[in-house]
């Protein structure tokens, strides 16, 4: 096989000892910056980017995308310790990791964490070695309808499949729509509800918002409850790893299905956030008993883990093949490719093949790297859990400000940030979920430009969302999902299988 | 031993006191998001100013791309005496306050030099019409208006179709991206018939044989010989006039300071993009994102900018995009 032998040139190219020690140092960064809220994948990468200009690109890239593969894996740590995600796409790890490492299962939780995380990388970098023409040619099938289509999917399988009642996840949902509206409509070229702020004319950045709703309200919530970190110190040991390892089989459906959503959603740019949501969501819809996610189900943290990983890592296929970036860092990867007198384009694979396989195999080797390493350094992670709180709060306190200004270098998302904290500790006392609050926030402007234009180029008519096969059956199974429940109540009553047993009436707690 | 490297360093360094120096790192400031055709040329600068060690202090890139780029124009108006940011700016300084009315003039900031000047090409897709005649027939004869993709709304690719739509009778509906990358392969993918791309953002699926160039908005055609692809050079592309559509559009590119800088300041900075331009690094760039040399400073580019602003106005009153 022709792809079999470009990668093992790519290795040829990797293994030496500069290479390897530039991969170690991006992992450790990543890891790093992926613990700290609100300082991600994309903060990392853009502040080394200047030091990799005099390097040669492979070597470059080799240091960036590991500081990437780190970011992905150590964002699900302060999930499943504090409850407070150290990256947006790891919100969905906190709704059964935390509960984990509440009842002392927090070595379980992490293992299992980045096991999946690893899995759902290894997953998309076997895509991309074997498929990357199939798939940027899929990859182009995307017209505005069929992206409305993916987002309206999205939305749906939210109202339809989450474990909150119905209203107030819509009412969530729409809170985020509308806060997404804020600044510029790309569409008309208008400002709107920006008041005449300057300020509010860049919009509400996602990553401020998430910072604030998860990691500031976590700390204002534990304040009033008791002034102590409410995870226990667990004890880690080789056995608990293995005994994780030992249980994978069992779940490869949801490791499988998982992987499939955040291909997909990493090549036609769902993103990271919106796979790890969708992952986690449908996991708990075909499982037998949907009750038991939220209480530290160990498929709960599997599942968003693997998708968030198989989209993040596969995002960069799109950016190399087609020159558009899946997500925010492989936008700045993209920047970093051209000072590195690289094009993206469909001929980087054919002009650059020790560049391109030389990527594909640093996407190997670091990830299993990156495994080894945050593995052995469990111990250290679940030992911040004995640290007295009243050290901890203060830092993480920090740390999210720290992460809030610097996505934009602004002043004024510190106090959007701290706005947040203070909206999220209010949702978390009255039971509106913030998942689909922050979706709506990632995805709402996106979602809203795609309608637009698909209704520019249709003429204003809804028959173009059932255009074509792909565009029809992913806006029929949006429908689908959205009205699950009363469906399955309905197949329930005409007496149809075992699946029905959870969905209508009785998931709405 | 210390005094004679103190004495030593001092005598070295005289020289460079008789002019003004940055004395903590430099922003770029980029009026457009990651990967766009903005944040490639201030990051080529960046390297080009590192690489042959241009300033003592480094340079960082900052992207301010929200609202269309409206932010960073804000940003500089309030940044008002500070001398280590640069806006790397482009047409939109003319544009944007009238489309959206942002509160925003650039004879508030500090002109330092034009860099460059940007072409915009018509393109289609391999497989449709092979001459502009052609692809005005076929946009005429078609049944649901033919889509042309461009990036944001009432900016140059909308008042291109517009210009294109009044010399040429035939009709589209303009589809506003989020960024030229997004309009070039939407156009390879069929979802689009044509697009009004600058020659950096089709590059890559020109090369690959997936786009066609039809004709470039300008009064000559693009001076590169060199072959891009198999068979065709920049050069080879007529200009829109020769193919009987007489519109033509450059934007500039351009650095400005905050206002109320000293002319030490400026001084410094007109110096420093005049070596930028003298670099392997831009000659390079420009001739591979087919952009137009110039460099224009002081008096002669403020004369340019008033002339380009007027020129802008009228095509944006005559588009209709001025916002009342």
């Amino acid at each position: 096989m022709e792809a079999f032998g470009l990668l093992l040139h790519g290795f040829a190219v990797l293994l030496t000892w500069k290479t390897l020690m530039l991969m170690m140092v991006g992992l450790v960064l990543g890891i790093f910056v992926g613990v700290l809220p609100g300082l991600g994948g994309p903060n990392g990468v853009a502040i080394l980017l200047p030091l990799t200009f005099t390097m040669d690109p492979t070597s470059a890239i080799v240091m960036l995308s590991c500081i990437y593969w780190g970011a992905l894996f150590g964002g699900a740590i302060t999930s499943i310790l504090f409850n407070i995600p150290g990256e947006a796409w790891s919100v969905a790890t906190t709704f059964d990791g935390y509960p984990m490492a509440q009842q002392g299962r927090a070595a379980e939780a992490l293992t299992a964490a980045f096991t999946s995380s690893f899995i759902g990388s290894l997953v998309a970098v076997l895509l991309i070695t074997f498929l990357a023409p199939m798939i940027s040619s899929f990859a182009l099938k995307f017209g505005p309808p069929e992206f409305f289509a993916v987002y309206l999917l999205t939305f749906c399988s939210f109202v339809g499949l989450g474990r909150e009642a119905k209203h107030k996840t819509v009412i969530s949902m729409s809170l985020g729509l509308l806060l997404a509206g804020i600044g510029m409509d790309t569409v008309s070229g208008q400002l709107r509800m920006t008041f005449g702020s300057s300020e509010l004319l860049r919009g509400i950045n996602f990553l401020v918002a998430v910072i604030g709703l998860f990691g500031i309200s976590e700390i204002l919530l534990t304040m009033e409850e008791r002034l102590a970190l409410r995870g226990h110190a667990a004890s880690i040991s080789l056995r608990v790893v293995l005994g994780v390892w030992k249980d994978l089989p069992r779940y490869w459906v949801t490791l499988l299905r998982s992987s499939i959503i955040g291909c997909w959603l990493g090549i036609t740019p769902g993103g990271a956030i919106a796979a790890s949501f969708m992952g986690y969501n449908l996991a708990k819809r075909f499982a037998k008993d949907p009750e038991s996610f939220g209480k530290g189900r160990i498929e709960g943290v599997f599942a968003p883990e693997t998708a968030a990983h198989a989209s993040g890592t596969s995002a960069l296929l799109p950016m190399l093949a087609l020159g558009i970036p899946g997500s925010g860092t492989a936008a700045i990867l993209l920047g970093g490719l051209m000072v590195w007198g690289l094009n993206p384009g469909p001929l980087l694979f054919v002009e650059h093949k020790d560049f391109v396989w030389g990527l594909i195999a640093s996407m190997y080797l670091g990830n299993v790297v990156g495994l080894v390493l945050v593995l052995t350094t469990v111990p250290i992670f679940a030992s911040i859990l004995r640290v007295p709180f009243a050290a901890v709060a203060p830092m993480i306190v920090v740390s999210c400000a720290i992460g809030a200004y610097a996505i934009q270098n602004a002043m004024f998302d510190i106090w959007l940030m701290l706005g947040f904290g203070i909206v999220g500790y209010v949702f978390k006392k009255i039971g509106i979920p913030l998942a689909p609050f922050t979706l709506a926030l990632v995805l709402g402007n996106r979602a809203e430009d795609a309608f637009r234009l698909s209704m520019i180029g249709s003429g204003g008519d809804l028959k173009v969302f059932w255009s074509n096969g792909l565009v029809g059956s992913i806006t029929t199974l949006a429908i689908v999902l959205l009205f699950w429940p009363a469906i399955g109540g309905l197949l329930a009553r005409i007496g149809w299988t075992k699946a029905t047993k959870s969905a209508g009436g009785k998931n709405i707690s | 031993m210390k005094a004679v490297m103190t004495v030593a360093a001092a005598l070295w360094v005289a020289p460079a006191l008789a002019g003004w120096e940055p004395t903590k790192p430099v922003e770029i400031v980029v009026a457009a998001g990651a990967g766009g055709a903005s944040d490639q040329m201030a990051r080529m600068m960046q390297a080009a100013i590192q690489k042959n060690n241009l300033m003592k202090q480094p340079m960082v890139v900052s992207l301010k791309g929200g609202a269309s780029g409206a932010e960073a124009l804000m940003y500089m108006k309030s940044s008002e005496g500070d001398p280590n940011k640069v806006l790397l700016a482009y047409s939109l300084i003319y544009m944007l306050p009238l489309s959206a009315k942002i509160p925003f003039n650039w004879r508030e900031l500090t002109p330092v030099s034009v860099i460059a000047l940007d072409q915009f090409v018509l393109w289609d897709n391999s497989a449709g019409p092979k001459t502009v005649k052609e692809f005005v027939d076929a946009a005429k004869a078609a049944s649901s208006p033919f889509k042309m993709g461009g990036t944001g709304s009432k900016r140059e690719d909308h008042v291109l179709t517009v210009f294109l739509e009044q010399k040429t009778g035939a009709k589209f509906s303009y589809l506003p991206y989020k960024s030229g990358g997004e309009a070039a392969t939407q156009l390879v993918g069929n979802h689009t018939e044509s697009n009004v791309n600058n020659p950096s953002e089709n590059l890559e699926v020109w090369r690959a044989g997936q786009v066609r160039p039809l004709c470039v908005f300008d009064k000559e055609r693009i001076s590169y010989t060199a072959k891009v692809t198999d068979t065709q050079s920049w050069a080879d592309i007529p200009t829109c006039k020769e193919e009987g559509v007489d519109v033509q559009y450059l934007m500039l590119r351009a650095m400005f300071l905050p206002g109320k800088v000293t002319p030490e300041q400026r001084a410094f900075y007109v110096e420093l993009f005049h070596k930028v331009t003298q670099t392997a690094e831009y000659k390079d760039y420009m001739e591979k994102q087919a952009l137009k040399p110039i460099f224009l400073t002081g008096k002669d580019m403020v004369q340019f900018l008033e002339e380009d602003d007027a020129t802008n106005k009228s095509l944006m009153t005559e588009a209709g995009f001025v916002a009342k």
